[in-house]
C-alpha cells in the first residue's frame, strides 16, 4: 500500500446521495481476478453511452476531472455490496480520497485498508466545497492525514477523524495484515479455550 | 458483589470472540468461526496468501461455494455447464485452483449441495446459533436470523480471515428494531424489512448491529427471519441478528453439519444463553407496528424507496430536503415513472424469483400456491431460480417445478442469477422487472434495467396479471 501523508488536489463533484457500489463499479466487471485494471471502468454506466463512447455531460468525462485526486460525493457513499472491487476502481482511476458527509460502513472499511481516503465532513462544509469547485474547477485543497485537517484555499480548515489505527497503517503504508499475524499466539490460546464450543 | 451489567445478544457475541479488546489506538482482534467463500470476492485474497507464502488457518472453518458468476441456465443432455464467458469461466477455475492447493473444502458447479452461500449455510447446518460468521458478501448479515454474528467483509479481510482466522473490528452501535403484532395474509416477512428500510433509509443504520425482536418477529420462520436479516444491510447496518429461540433449534435438529446425539445436548444449552440480558439497552430504538404493514414494493433505485403497493410514487416537488429532491428526481427518471403514479397495474417484462433473499423452499411454496393452475401472462418472462441444488431437489420432490413450468415460467439452477446480472441471467435496458430479490439499484440487473423489489407472493401474482399486483387479493385466508 502506498503511504498516504498529504494530499494537494482538485475536485471533482458527484453530487449524489447514497451512491452504491454498484454504480462504482457494475457487476459485469468482477469477473476479474485482479486488483488492477478497474480504473477505467469506474462508474461505467455514467461514464459511458450504450456504444462505450464517455458521455460529455458526466463529471468524470470533463476536463478538469482528468487530473483530480479528490472526488466529493453526497453522504452515504459507497452502500451496498461489500465489492473491495469500489475502491481498486477509484484507486485505477487515479482518486486518492472521497469526501463525504458519511461513509457506508464495509467501503470505508475497504477504502482504508487500501490507502484511499475517506475523509468525513459535515454536510454544510462538503456544500461548502462544492460550490467552491463550482465556481473554481482548479481550486486545490489540502488534506493533511497526520493532522487530520483539510484545508480550503484560502488556508481555512476542518477537522476530520480516522481510525487511529487505520491511519497509522496508511501514514507507513503497511497493511493490516502483518499486524494481525503477529497475533497467533494470542489466536491459538484463544482456540484452545474453545475446543469442542461446537 | 456487583451485578453484572445486563448485555445484549450482540454484546455477548462480541465478549464471546474477542482475542484482544479495543483500545484507542488499536482495534478489537474478533475470532471467526465460520468464513463462507465465493469465487467473486476471493481470487485477490488467495493472491495475497501466495505473495506472502501463508497457508489457510482453519480450512474447517472455512467453506466455499460458487453462486455469483455461474449460469442457472437448465443442463443440456450433455452436462455440459454453459457459463457466460472466458472470464467467468476463469473465475471459476481460479477458484476451484485455490482450494484444491489450499485445501479448503468447495462445492463446485454441479455438485450436490452447490447453490447461493447465504442459502446453503444455514441449510447444511453450519450456520449456529452464537456464531461470528463472515464472507466477502454484504447479505452475510442473512445468518443474522439464527443469533450470529453475522457480516459482510471486503477482500482484504477475507485475506485476514483465510490466514489467521481473525478480523480487526471496532465495536458497533446497537439499534433494536421492535415488531409487535401480526402480519396480514398476504403479508410477508420481505414486506416487513422493505417497510423498515422505507422507513428509516438506506443509510438509516449505518455503524449498527440490528437486533430484531417483539412478537412478530418471534412468529416469523427461520426462513422469514433470513430474509429480514438479509436485507438489513440495505438500511446500512453492519448486521442484523434475531436471538434464537425454538423456532431457531426446530429448525437445526437434523441438519448434516448441526451436532448430533450428546453434542446436541451441550450445544443446545449453550444456544439457550444467547437471549439479550433482562435490562439490556440499545444505543436506538425503532418500532414497527406489523398490523400497519402492507404488501411493499419500491419505485426507485435503491432499497429505501419503497412504498405500499396501493400508494401514489412520491412526487419530488412536496420534499424539501434539496438532495433528496434531486435523488428522487434522478430516480424516477431511471426509472420512468411519473410522481403520483400508481405501481398497481404497472405492465412489466420479467418476473424474478430467486437471491440470496427470497430463493428458500418456503419462498417457492408461496409462489407455486398462487400460481397453481394459473398461467405466467404472455407478456411477462418469469424465471424461477433455486437458492441451491437442494432447495431444487425438495421444490422437485413437491412438485412444484410442474407447477411453474405449466404456468409458463422458467425452472433454472440454483444460483443468484439475475439478481447480480454477471452470468448470463440479466435485464435488457428499458426493461421492468419484479423481482424478489434484494437491490434495485441503476443497472443492478441488467445495464437499463428497471427493478421493483417486492415479496414472492407479489412477484407470482405480477406474473400471472403481467402487471403490478396485490397480493392480498391472491391470499385468501392465509
Amino acid at each position: 500500500m502506498e503511504p498516504f501523508v498529504t494530499l494537494h488536489s482538485t475536485g471533482v463533484v458527484l453530487p449524489l446521495e447514497n451512491v452504491d457500489t454498484d454504480q462504482i463499479i457494475p457487476a459485469r466487471f468482477l469477473k476479474t481476478t485482479d486488483r488492477l485494471g478497474l480504473g477505467t471502468n469506474l462508474f461505467a454506466d455514467w461514464r459511458y453511452d450504450a456504444s462505450g463512447a464517455p458521455r460529455p455531460e458526466f463529471v468524470l468525462n470533463r476536463l478538469e476531472a482528468t487530473s483530480a485526486q479528490l472526488l466529493v460525493a453526497g453522504k452515504n457513499f459507497g452502500c451496498g455490496s461489500s465489492r473491495e472491487h469500489a475502491p481498486w476502481a477509484l484507486l485505477g482511476y487515479g482518486f486518492r480520497a472521497v469526501v463525504s458527509s458519511e461513509f457506508a460502513d464495509i467501503f470505508r472499511n475497504n477504502a482504508l485498508g487500501n490507502g484511499l481516503l475517506p475523509v468525513a465532513l459535515p454536510e454544510s462544509v462538503v456544500e461548502r466545497i462544492s460550490s467552491l469547485i463550482a465556481r473554481e474547477p482548479t481550486a486545490s485543497f489540502t488534506i493533511d492525514l497526520e493532522t487530520q485537517t483539510f484545508a480550503l484555499p484560502s488556508g481555512e480548515r476542518f477537522d476530520f477523524t480516522v481510525d487511529p489505527f487505520a491511519r497509522h497503517c496508511m501514514l507507513e503504508g503497511v497493511d493490516q495484515l502483518g499486524y494481525l499475524a503477529k497475533k497467533e499466539v494470542e489466536i491459538a490460546a484463544y482456540e484452545r479455550t474453545r475446543a469442542g464450543a461446537y | 458483589m456487583m451485578q453484572p451489567i445486563p448485555r445484549t445478544l450482540f454484546a455477548k457475541l462480541w465478549d464471546d470472540h474477542l482475542i484482544q479488546a479495543e483500545t484507542e489506538s488499536t482495534p478489537a482482534v474478533l475470532y471467526v468461526d465460520l468464513h463462507l467463500v465465493h469465487e467473486v470476492t476471493s481470487p485477490q485474497a488467495f493472491s495475497v496468501l501466495r505473495e506472502r507464502g501463508l497457508r489457510v488457518r482453519r480450512t474447517d472453518r472455512t467453506l466455499a461455494t460458487m453462486d455469483h458468476s455461474t449460469p442457472t441456465t437448465p443442463r443440456g443432455r450433455d452436462g455440459r455447464i454453459p457459463v457466460v464467458d472466458m472470464q467467468a469461466r476463469a473465475q471459476l477455475a481460479q477458484l476451484e485452483q485455490n482450494c484444491a492447493d489450499y485445501g479448503v473444502p468447495l462445492f463446485t458447479l454441479g455438485s450436490e449441495h452447490q447453490g447461493i452461500v447465504h442459502v446453503i449455510g444455514p441449510e447444511l447446518g453450519f450456520t449456529q446459533p452464537g456464531m461470528t460468521i463472515v464472507c466477502g458478501d454484504s447479505h452475510t448479515s442473512t445468518h443474522g436470523a439464527f443469533g450470529a454474528l453475522a457480516f459482510g467483509i471486503g477482500t482484504s479481510e477475507v485475506a485476514h480471515v483465510l490466514a489467521t482466522q481473525c478480523l480487526l473490528q471496532r465495536r458497533a452501535l446497537t439499534m433494536e428494531v421492535c415488531v409487535d403484532g401480526v402480519l396480514a395474509p398476504g403479508v410477508t416477512a420481505k414486506d416487513l424489512i422493505l417497510r423498515l428500510i422505507s422507513e428509516i433509509g438506506v443509510g438509516g443504520a449505518t455503524g449498527h448491529i440490528l437486533e430484531y425482536t417483539g412478537s412478530a418477529i418471534r412468529a416469523l420462520s427461520m426462513e422469514e427471519r433470513m430474509t429480514v436479516c438479509n436485507m438489513s444491510i440495505e438500511a446500512g447496518a453492519r448486521a442484523g441478528m434475531i436471538a434464537p429461540d425454538e423456532t431457531t433449534f426446530e429448525y437445526l435438529a437434523g441438519r448434516p453439519h448441526a451436532p448430533a446425539n450428546a453434542d446436541w445436548d451441550v450445544a443446545l444449552a449453550r444456544w439457550r444463553t444467547f437471549a439479550a440480558d433482562e435490562g439490556s439497552t440499545h444505543d436506538r430504538t425503532v418500532i414497527l407496528d406489523a398490523n400497519t404493514i402492507k404488501p411493499m414494493i419500491t419505485y426507485g433505485t435503491n432499497p429505501g424507496m419503497g412504498i405500499a403497493v396501493d400508494a401514489p410514487v412520491p412526487t419530488p416537488s412536496h420534499l424539501t430536503d434539496a438532495s433528496e429532491r434531486r435523488a428522487l428526481e434522478k430516480a424516477l427518471a431511471y426509472m420512468a415513472l411519473t410522481p403520483g403514479e400508481i405501481l398497481l397495474g404497472k405492465a412489466v417484462d420479467v418476473v424474478f424469483l430467486g437471491s440470496c433473499t427470497n430463493s428458500r423452499i418456503s419462498d417457492l411454496r408461496l409462489a407455486a400456491e398462487v400460481m397453481r393452475g394459473q398461467h405466467v401472462a404472455s407478456t411477462v418472462r418469469m424465471l424461477v431460480v433455486p437458492g441451491s441444488q437442494e432447495v431444487k431437489r425438495q421444490a422437485e420432490a413437491e412438485g412444484l417445478d410442474e407447477i411453474f413450468r405449466a404456468a409458463g415460467a422458467e425452472w433454472r439452477e440454483a444460483g443468484c442469477s439475475m439478481c447480480i446480472a454477471m452470468n448470463g441471467d440479466e435485464l435488457a435496458p428499458g426493461q421492468y422487472a419484479v423481482s424478489t430479490s434484494n437491490r434495485n439499484f441503476e443497472g443492478r440487473q441488467g445495464k437499463g434495467g428497471r427493478t421493483f423489489l417486492a415479496s414472492p407472493l407479489t412477484a407470482a401474482a405480477t406474473a400471472i396479471a403481467g402487471r403490478i399486483a396485490d397480493a392480498r387479493i391472491f391470499a385468501g385466508g392465509r
